[in-house]
């Protein structure tokens, strides 16, 4: 008999596919069900978020920051407000500062909530997910009591944040923070010694600590591969250098220690949030200078210069001196950076958004080769990817 | 600047001194690079012992029409043994190639197609310099700044043909971008009285 000729087969995953965690289209060639090789295929969710903000103003720029990654989205406009300060030379109240680190944690948590529960979707575990968007809600409750919005809040803005919180919302914030630890527990009863969940992830897409700096791996991508690299700790910004907390790190760097070291950030993000809450102190939450944040209403019915400043502010917009900055932050899925370059105008003259998930995504190829094409998934979905940044 | 970064600063200028131009003023480290040698600087500020910056953080073009090279392409590296940062800026034109780092660090290989993509700098020698987040088929570069924002075409379901069609694009209302530069600061035009004060 002749020999059979065999051949790769080529498959196409997704953009329309509940594992491909958004639009992403991937082109696997497989040797049996062995992965030879993956060619992502991104961008189906551009928008041209960057060229946008070119052409408006820096506190119309705010807002497209939640549209990126839409699952945390208040740490990427700590990212745009910080770089837009330094660029202004701008300091923040310090109430204002506690309350932006309160509210980047409870993002975290937010985005690892998702994260974790839908990766646990992802190699089989439904239950996790149905609990988690539970105290999603919850947390979802605290965005829209404090900025009115419950995804796209455009609440930190350059100066500080755009109003005070309501009264006795810390109040329920640490109530909510006494519960949350039996959420976490009980998750992890689910998890952490199922032999389904260890099979479809333990030695998964493991990553050396070299390949990880090599790939530009950030956040959690990077921790499970044993680095204690966290920006809070090493660049901190706002008030984190006065709070106390530990960066957690992996072992082995497969995809059942990213797995590990998420859960162990929500319990430090809850520490973080305790602190916050008890330590808040009074005054004002943003900056007292007219020329970058709007007038208090009151003041504008009485005071015709803060009606000036207010119709300046929403019209024009502050002018920012020429300049240029890298400010990056830790956001949950790794290090979001603004690279924001001003000429003088009102407008920033480019605005360059350095996504965590895009440069994980580069290396799908890498941490997929020689894997089942099912372990791909786990891969995928420890990667926490989402496409608004990815995509830009 | 910081203390950690001036150290930085002085080092890099002993050792490759001749080929990057320290760019001054700023509050961050930046360099200038020439495109020829590029690939040097790079390799020494990712294996030199006091730089070691190992990741390539961040890639990316900008484009200033107005001058002879008109784009330029800024490299933003990370060194998490000695937590510093560093900014590596090169000069190119729509024609001239730069040097692809992706041989140095496989994160530029994503980076410097979404440079091709969005600017049209070209890198030569890059393993795979496909487009990369625009459609399927589009023609053009985004981010250039004579690119409008509006675009060119846009596309709609056509049920009679059932696909989707290309169309150019049809504003109802036309793109209105201000100026709002004020015309209140500074000396009037025609008017003398501000260049002499108390005269």
């Amino acid at each position: 008999m002749a020999e059979a000729q065999i051949r790769n087969y080529t498959l196409n995953f997704g953009p329309q596919h509940p594992a491909a965690h958004g639009v992403l289209r991937m082109v696997m060639e497989l040797d049996g069900e062995v992965v030879d090789r993956i060619d992502p295929h991104i961008g189906l969710l551009h928008r041209g978020t960057e060229k946008l903000i070119e052409h408006k103003t820096y506190l119309q720029a705010v807002p497209y920051f939640d549209r990126l990654d839409y699952v945390a989205p208040m740490n990427q406009e700590h990212a745009f407000a910080l770089a837009t300060e330094r660029l202004l030379g701008i300091d923040v109240p310090e109430r204002g500062q506690y309350i932006r680190v309160l509210f980047s944690e409870i993002s975290r948590i937010l985005n690892h909530l998702l994260n974790l529960t839908a990766f646990a979707l992802d190699v089989g575990a439904m239950t996790p997910m149905l609990w988690g968007f539970e105290q999603r809600e919850l947390l979802l409750e605290f965005y829209e009591r404090a900025s009115g919005a419950r995804f796209h809040a455009a609440y930190f803005r350059p100066g500080g944040v755009h109003q005070d919180l309501p009264e006795g919302m810390l109040d329920d914030i640490a109530e909510w923070s006494a519960a949350f630890p039996k959420f976490v527990t009980d998750m992890e009863a689910l998890l952490n010694e199922n032999r389904i969940f260890k099979q479809r992830t333990v030695d998964i897409g493991r990553v050396s600590v070299e390949d990880a700096l090599n790939w530009g791996f950030s956040g959690p991508m990077l921790r499970a591969s044993g680095v204690p690299w966290d920006l809070r700790k090493a660049q901190p910004y706002d008030v984190y250098d006065r709070i106390d907390f530990d960066i957690p790190v992996g072992k082995n760097g497969d995809c059942y220690d990213r797995y590990l070291v998420r859960v162990e950030e929500m319990r430090q993000s809850l520490r973080i949030i305790d602190q916050c809450v008890r330590e808040m102190p009074d005054g004002p939450v943003v900056t007292e200078s007219n020329k970058v944040a709007p007038p208090k209403r009151g003041e504008m019915k009485q005071s015709m210069e803060a009606l000036i400043h207010h119709f300046k502010l929403y019209t024009e917009g502050y002018r920012v001196p020429p300049g240029e900055t890298y400010t990056a932050v830790e956001a949950p899925k790794g290090e979001f950076g603004v690279y924001l370059v001003s000429d003088g105008t009102n407008k920033p003259y480019r605005c360059k958004i350095r996504a965590p998930g895009f440069a994980h995504l580069a290396a799908m190829d890498f941490l997929s080769r020689g894997h089942m094409l099912a372990d791909s998934v786990a891969i995928l979905g420890a990667m926490d990817i989402v496409f608004g940044e990815v995509d830009r | 600047m910081d203390e950690a970064l001036k150290d930085l600063a002085e080092h890099v200028e002993a050792a490759i001194g001749e080929k990057v131009v320290l760019e001054p003023g700023a509050s961050e480290l930046v360099l200038r690079a020439g495109r020829d040698a590029l690939l040097e600087v790079l390799t020494f500020l990712r294996d030199d012992a006091n730089c070691h910056f190992r990741c390539l953080v961040d890639l990316c073009g900008v484009d200033y029409p107005e001058r002879s090279e008109r784009f330029e392409v800024v490299y933003n590296l990370l060194s998490h043994r000695h937590n510093l940062r560093i900014r590596v800026k090169t000069a190119t034109d729509e024609d001239m190639p730069v040097p692809s780092a992706s041989g140095l660090f496989s994160s530029a290989v994503w980076l410097e197609r979404e440079a091709w993509d969005l600017y049209g700098i070209f890198f030569s020698n890059h393993p795979d310099l496909r487009r990369l987040l625009t459609d399927y088929g589009f023609e053009g570069y985004p981010m250039r700044k004579d690119f409008p924002l509006t675009g060119y075409v846009e596309v709609r379901y056509d049920d009679e043909q059932k696909r989707v069609v290309y169309e150019p694009v049809e504003l109802t209302q036309e793109f209105r971008s201000f100026d709002y530069l004020s015309p209140w600061e500074g000396p009037l035009p025609g008017d003398e009285k501000a260049e002499a004060p108390d005269g």
